[in-house]
């Protein structure tokens, strides 16, 4: 982002100012890195109570139309025409060569698909659907929503406190819900690995939404320096570091987000290369690396086998929950099993990495039955 | 013994030829959490503007340069096992490292305490 660019305010603006919250430049919004508490105590606490995260910069997009589900199929590998009315899917924007343009929640709701986009690049998300859905399916940017997150062991029970009945909307499932005379969407989602929810509401409604669930004790504000770790933890990528055009989704190591059937039929960009990926393996591989001794490793870092470079840490830092630095990274596939002894250069010093399975902290979704 | 300051949120403890050396509390709530800071080697020479360390909060690496030249006679050890004391006692236990001073007149013009307080406030 240029500096001389012009940066919007988020909605809680105002709010993030008066919790003390230290306020930086990203995706083109002035955003809370983090509060007084401190990105370490902010981690910790959305892993054992419940952290209140403004992700209000996110694109929320709404997809209406006649064949809106085999329109959206064609830009991305996911099952929207099987997907229930209710339910949500982590899927990817494809270019035509398989490269991921962005990650993304899809949402069938009653008469449209609800996208939650990334907010670096929501107007570029905009741009290619635009070009490439057809004339008569509307993409309606909804521009009048904050987004925030719950996230943590005792997201649940501060809504429910509220009196929103959450129980029924397990992992992956949303659901509007009337909570003190105003209509709110809550997913029971995040980017976290923990239990936890994303509400969208109105933007003039959001601060004091925001406010009603920080009366709670069990509730702090979080902000993106601790979001960034726990994802990290959590082994999920973050776009424009861990994905871009110039990985695809088998590469990524997200084949999962490939539905069942869309693997069968194709019919989606970039399908040519994936099919080819999935049947002969790739050259690279996205890994977690859990790195021996404390100096942390950043995005750019070179990983070497000895004297061979075999690729680069895309995301990098000290995991607050494992108590040590954590890094993802892509690298040659010969080198990307569980066990592989790596160096990571840092400042002209080699250090000790091994390839571990991702997450680097077990996920505590809570699950509804398979249906 | 004197304290310096520098713009660049170093402090400087000057008692005779030896220098102690960190960063200030102003700069450590910049930083945020330190969970690592890499320290010279003793018997390195240090130019005033070079790299005399690194500080790793969770979010990013900061270079700390030198406010002013000396050969490193010692660094903390304390902050290898508890980085963190850059955040608690950035001014007092959390110091970097002690240099022989090699031209005491690098502090002409330094800040003492009062004209440093001045200077953040200004920020």
């Amino acid at each position: 982002m240029a500096d001389d660019q012009e940066l919007e305010a988020l909605p809680l603006d105002a709010l993030h100012r008066e919790l003390g919250a230290k306020m930086v430049p990203f995706a083109g919004y002035e955003m809370p890195i983090q509060y007084p508490d401190g990105i370490i105590a902010e981690h910790l606490w959305t892993r054992k109570s419940a952290g209140l995260f403004d992700v209000s910069h996110m694109g929320q997009i709404e997809i209406r139309g006649k064949n809106a589900g085999p329109a959206l199929e064609a830009l991305m590998p996911g099952d929207f025409i099987g997907l229930k009315e209710g339910r949500l899917r982590y899927s990817l924007l494809l270019d035509d060569n398989g490269g991921v343009l962005d990650d993304l929640m899809v949402t069938r709701r009653a008469d449209h698909f609800y996208l939650v986009v990334n907010g670096a690049v929501k107007k570029a998300d905009i741009a290619h659907l635009t070009r490439h859905l057809p004339q008569s399916i509307d993409i309606i940017e909804r521009s009048d929503l904050a987004l925030l997150a719950l996230q943590g062991p005792k997201a649940a029970a501060v809504l429910e406190n509220l009196g929103a009945e959450v129980g029924l909307i397990t992992f992956m499932r949303g659901s509007e819900v009337r909570l003190r005379g105003t209509e709110i969407w809550i997913s029971r989602s995040g980017y976290t690995g923990e239990d936890g929810f994303e509400i969208s509401l109105p933007a003039e409604k959001a601060a004091g939404f925001a406010k009603l669930l920080l009366k709670d004790k069990a509730v702090k504000p979080v902000g993106l320096g601790a979001r960034d770790s726990l994802r990290m933890e959590a082994g999920l990528p973050l776009y424009g570091h861990d994905l871009s055009p110039m990985s695809t989704p088998v590469e990524a190591g997200l084949t999962f987000a490939i539905s069942k059937r869309r693997k069968m039929e194709g019919g989606y960009a970039g399908v040519d290369r994936i099919d080819r990926q999935i049947k002969d393996g790739t050259k690279v591989r996205r890994v977690g690396l859990k790195l021996d001794g404390k100096l942390p490793a950043r995005e750019g870092a070179p990983v070497f086998v000895g004297d061979r470079k075999t690729g680069v840490v895309t995301s990098g830092g000290f995991a607050p929950s494992v108590g040590a630095p954590i890094a993802m990274a892509y690298v040659a596939a010969e080198d990307a099993g569980d066990g592989a002894a790596l160096e990571i250069e840092v400042r002209g010093k080699r250090l000790a990495a091994s390839v571990v399975p991702m997450p680097f902290v077990p996920h505590n979704y809570v699950r509804g039955k398979a249906a | 013994m004197s304290i310096y300051f520098t713009e660049e949120h170093e402090w400087i403890r000057v008692d005779g030829e030896t220098a102690t050396v960190g960063v200030t509390d102003y700069a450590q709530g910049q930083l945020g959490d330190v969970v690592f800071v890499e320290l010279p080697e003793i018997g390195k020479v240090i130019d005033k503007g070079g790299e005399a360390a690194v500080v790793e909060s969770v979010k990013a690496a900061s270079e700390v340069y030198a406010p002013v030249s000396g050969e490193v006679i010692e660094v903390n050890g304390a902050l290898e096992d508890d980085p963190a004391l850059v955040n608690s006692a950035a001014e007092d236990e959390g110091w970097f490292l002690k240099l022989t001073l090699s031209d005491k007149a690098e502090l002409d013009g330094l800040m003492d305490g009062t004209a440093y307080k001045a200077f953040v406030k200004d920020l």
